[in-house]
């Protein structure tokens, strides 16, 4: 085995383990409730360490709010009900992906408006550049019309 | 025609400046969700008499200044002297939240620097300070006598805090 490939290897090992988060065990009932804890975990923010999920974050806040997303699921709480908890107490920014409603419509519908409208700018370029094709003038290569 | 070449500038600019204006902002800088709202119920025992219980409904009737500290936390011993001076003035009611703390560490932590609470909560389990939503210390709540959340500060208190925030919001209550 050559020495780059053991190399490769040793950082694939490393890229796992780093991923393995700071997650302390559970006494799960079955793999399931694990999935389905795992799962909401990678959804919901650290509020201290602001670009680590639950799942990732080692602060002391991310482990307590960890027990207590636990707890709730103990008791048959929905995975929305978990998050309104939550966004309850540190409002929607604990969520990875927000909710649709009336503050988040451009932040979930901006980009499309903005492909739309690109789009729709790019078609009548086009067809400008048609017509003054058809109409037989030779487009005559210019600094001007370079893009 | 020569306008054209400047959109590209044009666009660079707005960009940059939508940019510009977020630098120097403080991320942990969220609005509290519990504001304008009810602060949430608790029971809990006190810190120096782990017989006596604190809940939220007996601190009904005055507003006060909810500071949640602990013994490990650095910023909260920036904080402390103004706690001492705002407790020396007697203006305003301080109630004390130990978060994640143990009663000796705790004990031994406001024999050396002052005790400026007139209450300290003991948060055992960090329950109250979820529900809170306080994500690190210190942090402090300013809560009317009827128990609403007026405000919320992240990170230590100064001097301009308890002047311009904490005293307008105060004011025309009974202290």
């Amino acid at each position: 085995m050559s020495a780059l490939l053991r190399m490769l290897l040793l950082a694939i090992g490393l890229g796992l383990a780093a991923g393995a988060s700071a997650i302390d065990p559970m006494p799960f009932t079955d793999r399931a409730e694990e999935v389905r804890f795992q799962k909401l975990l990678h959804e919901l923010r650290c509020l201290q360490c602001q670009n680590q999920t639950l799942a990732d974050s080692d602060a002391d806040i991310a482990r307590q709010l960890r027990e207590e997303v636990f707890r709730l699921m103990r008791d048959n709480k929905s995975n929305d009900e978990i998050k309104d908890f939550l966004i309850d107490r540190y409002g929607p920014f604990v969520l990875y992906k927000p909710r649709v409603s009336s503050s988040t419509w451009l932040l979930w519908f901006g980009p499309f408006v903005i492909l739309a409208g690109a789009s729709v700018f790019l078609w009548l370029q086009m067809r400008r550049r048609r017509r003054t094709a058809a109409a037989g003038a030779a487009p005559t290569p210019s600094d001007e019309e370079d893009w | 025609m020569l306008l054209r070449a400047f959109i590209p500038l044009g666009v660079f600019a707005a960009i940059g400046l939508v940019l510009w204006s977020g630098i120097g902002k403080n991320p942990q800088l969220l609005p509290s969700a519990l504001l304008g709202k009810p602060a949430p119920a608790f029971a809990a025992k006190a810190l120096h008499a782990p017989e006596t219980e604190i809940t939220s409904a007996s601190l009904l009737g005055k507003p006060y200044l909810l500071n949640v500290f602990g013994s490990w936390c650095v910023s909260c011993r920036v904080e402390h002297p103004l706690l001492m001076e705002v407790e020396r003035r007697g203006e305003i009611t301080l109630v004390g939240l130990n978060w994640n703390d143990t009663r000796e560490d705790a004990t031994r932590w406001l024999a050396q620097f002052g005790d400026p609470y007139s209450q300290i909560i003991f948060d055992a389990d960090g329950r109250i300070a979820i529900d809170f939503g306080v994500t690190g210390a210190p942090e402090s709540f300013v809560i009317s006598a009827e128990g609403r959340v007026l405000h919320k500060f992240v990170g230590p208190l100064t001097e301009d805090d308890i002047e311009n925030k904490v005293k307008p919001l105060l004011a025309g209550q009974a202290l």
